[in-house]
């Protein structure tokens, strides 16, 4: 039952509903291995080894170090809200800010190529706006925050179709 | 980030490098110009290969050529093909109209090209209605070699002008912006052509987005946005010597320039007070004037005839709109669109009757134009990623920024929506294409 349960609210996740699940169960969007979330799972290697059982780990899914790794935040069509499987990222950034005083980082804000170019400058703007407001909530002071809105002027994906659309909807932190 | 010149004085070396630079770049920037629909019924006109006078065995320029792909291109006529024309006459008296009848004909070009002297030449040329044997136009000018291009844009905007009532457009310029990607590395430059697509000029390049081209109302500049230093500028650039100022740099956003119709000041979106606003900068003063003040993105300026107020973008109400607001600090800014959900980058035309915008119909960002008096929006375009509509001088067409099979392309449509063309760059992505003004005399 826990795990279908889980596995669910993994899946809820992707399709963007909150997940009330327990907080054992991990809710970060970098990859996702199923058995890690599934406290029950053992998997079996190619050379017939045996995996232990995995162990859910206790406050936000994955170490620090992973989520530091993690640079860049994405965007539903025309929004600049934060969605929330961003939440544990955004924290990790922002109290790495906090605590590293001489750390400065550019946000990188963008769009998707529909519309009209200026006005989509003010879209990426807004969503390196959103991010900002995030960091400076986790502890980050505002002169270790610098904004810039490309808008649709520097894709990360080229293509004209959802994908790539998803792709470009977003804020890149870059690290000075 | 260079911008380049055509009159700066450079070493020798690095003037031959420019110049092989610019001749590879010349044939890359070509822009290639397609009639994809045309009036139903074009005016059949024959222009005959205009004679030649002079040492050689033809004219230094091919005149006629110039002439006939000008308005073959307009859409609004269908020249004769050379091999059907039975006679040749380069003057009045070899003219016999029954030939042409014959031929179904309405229209008849002919000229000659004469050597006066040293680079110096006289262009004779008659324009005659074949149904009624009567010459409707007739002119001599002179002109030097270079400019040989141009006087047959002249003679092409006459003929256009005395046909349809319109004044030709042959002689305009176009600004646009190109981006060709190398593995992770992408140019963008600034070109500034004729408006077919010829003598097409770098005058600025930059491994970082340049944006938003406008040119003054005298046509001797263009301002722009550029991004190098990782943030967004806005420069104005003199043709004629490639020298550029900084229009402003403030910090956060500097975009979407738009010069007033005197040319003293500017309208810009700046993000220095805290979200995108829109402002007047006087030019000559540096007089900064804040013109909107709402929390909502309000970008996109563009002024009215009489350079009193601006229509702007705005999404004040929930989804982009398009308002007018007095060009004045705490005026109350008016919606103007109210039909679809999305509503952006507003172009007056020349006559201050309709606004060009990109209207978003169902999932198709398409160009539309909005009718100020009778408030209603007539959709042109049909593509699915219609950009950045900028009507010609003559109010007769609209230029704008489209997709064909993934590369950036540019289109024109008729203002009545009668005649496409599409305008491809023979490499890379062509976008934000901006009409010249006519020349100035």
């Amino acid at each position: 039952m826990r795990s279908i349960v889980s596995l669910a609210c993994l899946l809820a996740v992707f399709t963007l509903a909150a997940c009330g699940g327990s907080n054992t169960i991990p809710e970060s969007t970098g990859a996702v291995d199923p058995a890690a979330s599934d406290p029950a799972a053992s998997t079996r290697g190619a050379d017939g080894g045996e995996f232990g059982d995995f162990e859910a780990l206790d406050g936000p899914g994955g170490t620090p170090a992973a989520l530091m790794d993690q640079l860049v935040v994405y965007f539903e069509f025309d929004s600049s809200e934060i969605r929330s499987d961003f939440n544990s990222m955004l924290a990790a950034h922002g109290q790495y800010l906090a605590g590293s005083r001489s750390a400065q980082v550019r946000l990188e804000g963008h769009a998707d190529e529909r519309g009209s170019r200026e006005y989509n400058i003010g879209l990426g703007e807004r969503r390196a706006q959103s991010v900002r407001q995030i960091l400076l909530l986790q502890g980050a002071t505002a002169d270790q925050l610098s904004t810039v809105s490309y808008g649709e002027e520097r894709p990360a994906a080229i293509g004209s179709d959802d994908e790539a659309y998803g792709l470009n909807r977003r804020v890149e932190l870059v690290y000075r | 980030m260079q911008s380049k010149s055509t009159g700066r004085k450079v070493g020798i070396y690095a003037l031959a490098c420019a110049a092989l630079a610019a001749l590879s770049f010349a044939a890359e920037a070509q822009l290639r110009i397609r009639i994809t629909s045309g009036v139903e019924r074009p005016i059949p006109i024959a222009i005959v290969p205009f004679g030649w006078q002079g040492s050689g065995p033809s004219a230094p320029f091919d005149v006629t050529a110039v002439i006939t792909a000008d308005l073959g291109n307009s859409g609004r006529f269908a020249p004769l093909p050379e091999r059907d024309m039975v006679s040749r006459p380069t003057e009045p008296a070899q003219v016999n109209f029954q030939n042409w009848r014959a031929l179904q004909t309405d229209v008849l070009l002919i000229g000659q090209i004469a050597e006066e002297g040293a680079g110096r030449y006289a262009i004779v040329f008659q324009l005659f209605d074949v149904l009624r044997g009567e010459q409707l136009l007739g002119f001599r000018v002179t002109s030097s070699v270079d400019d040989l291009r141009a006087t047959a844009h002249r003679i092409a905007d006459m003929v256009f002008e005395e046909l349809t009532g319109i004044p030709g457009v042959f002689g305009t310029r176009i600004a646009y912006v190109s981006e060709q990607r190398s593995g992770d590395v992408r140019e963008y430059r600034l070109i500034v052509a004729d408006a077919d697509g010829e003598n097409a000029r770098v005058i600025a390049e930059s491994r970082q987005p340049l944006m938003s081209p406008a040119w003054s109302p005298d046509g001797r500049r263009l301002a722009y946005v550029s991004f190098e230093g990782n943030q967004s500028a806005i420069y104005i650039q003199t043709l004629r010597t490639g020298n550029r100022e900084v229009a402003s740099r403030r910090a956060g956003i500097n975009g979407a320039p738009s010069f007033s119709p005197d040319g003293r000041r500017l309208a810009v979106t700046l993000s220095q007070d805290g979200n995108l606003d829109i402002y007047t900068l006087d030019l000559s003063t540096q007089i900064l004037r804040r013109i909107t003040e709402s929390p909502a993105i309000d970008t996109e300026p563009a002024w009215s005839a009489d350079g009193e107020s601006l229509f702007f973008t705005s999404d004040r109400a929930g989804g982009p709109q398009i308002y007018r607001v007095q060009a004045a600090p705490g005026a109350r800014a008016e919606r103007v669109t109210f039909e679809g959900t999305y509503n952006t980058r507003p172009r007056l035309s020349p006559d201050g009757r309709q606004l060009a915008i990109v209207h978003r119909d169902r999932n198709n960002d398409r160009i539309a134009v909005f009718d100020l008096q009778t408030r209603l929006l007539q959709v042109l375009s049909g593509g699915q990623l219609d950009e950045s509509p900028s009507f010609a001088p003559n109010g007769a067409a609209i230029i704008y920024a489209t997709r064909d099979g993934g590369q950036g392309v540019l289109a024109a449509v008729s203002a009545d929506g009668r005649v496409h063309q599409q305008i491809a760059a023979v490499a890379g992505d062509v976008r934000e294409p901006v009409w010249s003004p006519f020349a100035l005399p």
